[in-house]
């Protein structure tokens, strides 16, 4: 079980190697789309390696609802319980 | 006493003789797709690697690309269209639910009276052609196969929706397939999940379309009514892209992994890697994913065709024979996935 900030500070790793963003860009109140600038590929890649590397599953139809960096850290969180 | 029954006696290999192409005139760029869809060059290159598709104009029909291609294929390999034992058409867009594009393929090349049939496995439709190519060569139901993808996206597409339309290209490619001294393809990966049904195909049936027109023939309402659907009226490709990227890249790489398993080769083997030309962003993943030596060439025809469905990979590795010929004898990992969703992968002896 990992605690939100180790799940923030795992999923900005995963971002940056994604996207190149820093880590520090990631943000729990910043949006994927609107703030980061991810598109919906870019999306699903974070998405699969963040349930590798968190041991989920987050199934695509839950991908919409996973609009800011809280979201899917929260998702995440939950997915572990 | 029961008299003994012949059956056909079976071949130990098969393999592609030859391939050939067709590539439509009309060349259709990114600034293009901008008028029809908010976008720009770079952004549409950033995600999917196309800088152009080729389609086909009004006067270039589904079966002028197909032939165009076989043409080409059986010079390539030889063969006469007479010695041809079965013609496999692989499209979704030959606009007619029958007769057969097969049919009629065969006649205008000369291989009548062969058997002929069309395949329905979108963008997988040459990978199941050259299951079922290599399966009747081996069985010795026949000699020569010949295996044709081709497809007229331009006439299921909405150039003002997003999710698909804007990647898709028109274009043909062909392989012979026949007898061979060595193992030449490899047993095919193939299948299907359909619980994905819905993540790409048309807007609506044909069904839907016969209800509407009579809708709109009996009622003075009846055309705005039809107009009113958030789609046209003639039914059109969407995906949905997300899902399909899932798949098209974690779920293929394993895919593409069990055809190497079962070919009994590694990575390290290959001389060519051909996938699907869906985005550039897959191909690019998969060959992450499948951890391809830099040795391996890979096919990326989607930045110049587009995605071509069922035509993509005998167009792609067209143009890497006749762009690197000393890739000739090498071996090529194939794969084919698109709506159904379906699926199919070989290791091949390139032509």
């Amino acid at each position: 079980m990992a605690s939100n900030e180790e799940i923030l500070a795992g999923l900005a790793e995963i971002v940056n190697e994604e996207t190149g963003l820093e880590t520090e860009a990631v943000e729990m109140d910043k949006s994927f789309t609107e703030d980061l600038d991810i598109d919906s590929i870019s999306m699903m890649t974070i998405v699969v390696n963040a349930e590798e590397k968190f041991d989920v599953k987050i199934p695509d139809e839950e991908v919409k609802n996973l609009k800011t960096v809280a979201d899917a850290v929260n998702f995440i969180a939950g997915a572990q319980a | 006493m029961t008299a003994v029954m012949n059956q056909t006696t079976a071949r130990e290999f098969s393999r592609i003789h030859g391939v050939g192409s067709f590539r439509p005139d009309v060349i259709v760029t990114n600034d293009d797709v901008c008028q029809w869809i908010d976008s720009s060059d770079e952004w549409i290159q950033q995600r999917t690697g196309i800088v152009t598709r080729a389609r086909a104009g009004e006067d270039t029909s589904l079966l002028d690309m197909a032939e165009g291609a076989s043409r080409e294929a059986l010079a390539s390999a030889g063969i006469e269209a007479s010695q041809i034992g079965a013609v496999i058409v692989s499209t979704v867009t030959f606009p007619y639910a029958t007769p057969s594009a097969a049919a009629a393929l065969a006649d205008r090349i000369g291989a009548t009276p062969a058997p002929a049939f069309d395949i329905s496995a979108a963008c997988a439709g040459y990978c199941y052609g050259v299951a079922q190519a290599d399966a009747l060569v081996r069985s010795g139901m026949a000699e020569y196969v010949l295996v044709v993808g081709a497809e007229k996206l331009s006439d299921v597409i909405d150039n003002h929706e997003r999710t698909i339309s804007f990647l898709l290209g028109d274009g043909a490619g062909a392989v012979v397939i026949g007898p061979s001294d060595i193992p030449g393809i490899s047993p095919s990966v193939w299948g299907s999940d359909g619980s994905k049904w819905s993540a790409i195909g048309m807007t609506h049936s044909q069904l839907d379309l016969r209800d509407a027109v009579l809708q709109a023939e009996s009622s003075p309402e009846g055309t705005a009514l039809v107009a009113g659907t958030e789609a046209q009226l003639w039914p059109t490709l969407r995906q949905d892209g997300q899902t399909v990227f899932r798949w098209a890249v974690w779920e293929m790489a394993k895919m593409a992994k069990q055809a190497l398993a079962d070919a009994g080769v590694t990575a390290e083997d290959l001389a060519a890697f051909i996938p699907h030309q869906a985005n550039m962003r897959i191909i690019d993943e998969m060959v992450k994913q499948l951890k391809l030596p830099e040795s391996v060439v890979v096919a990326r025809d989607i930045a110049t065709s587009g995605n071509t469905s069922a035509a993509s990979i005998p167009m792609a590795m067209d143009r890497m024979l006749k762009e690197s010929p000393e890739l000739s004898g090498g071996l090529a990992l194939q794969i084919g996935f698109g709506a159904g969703l379906v699926f199919g992968a070989q290791v091949v002896v390139l032509p």
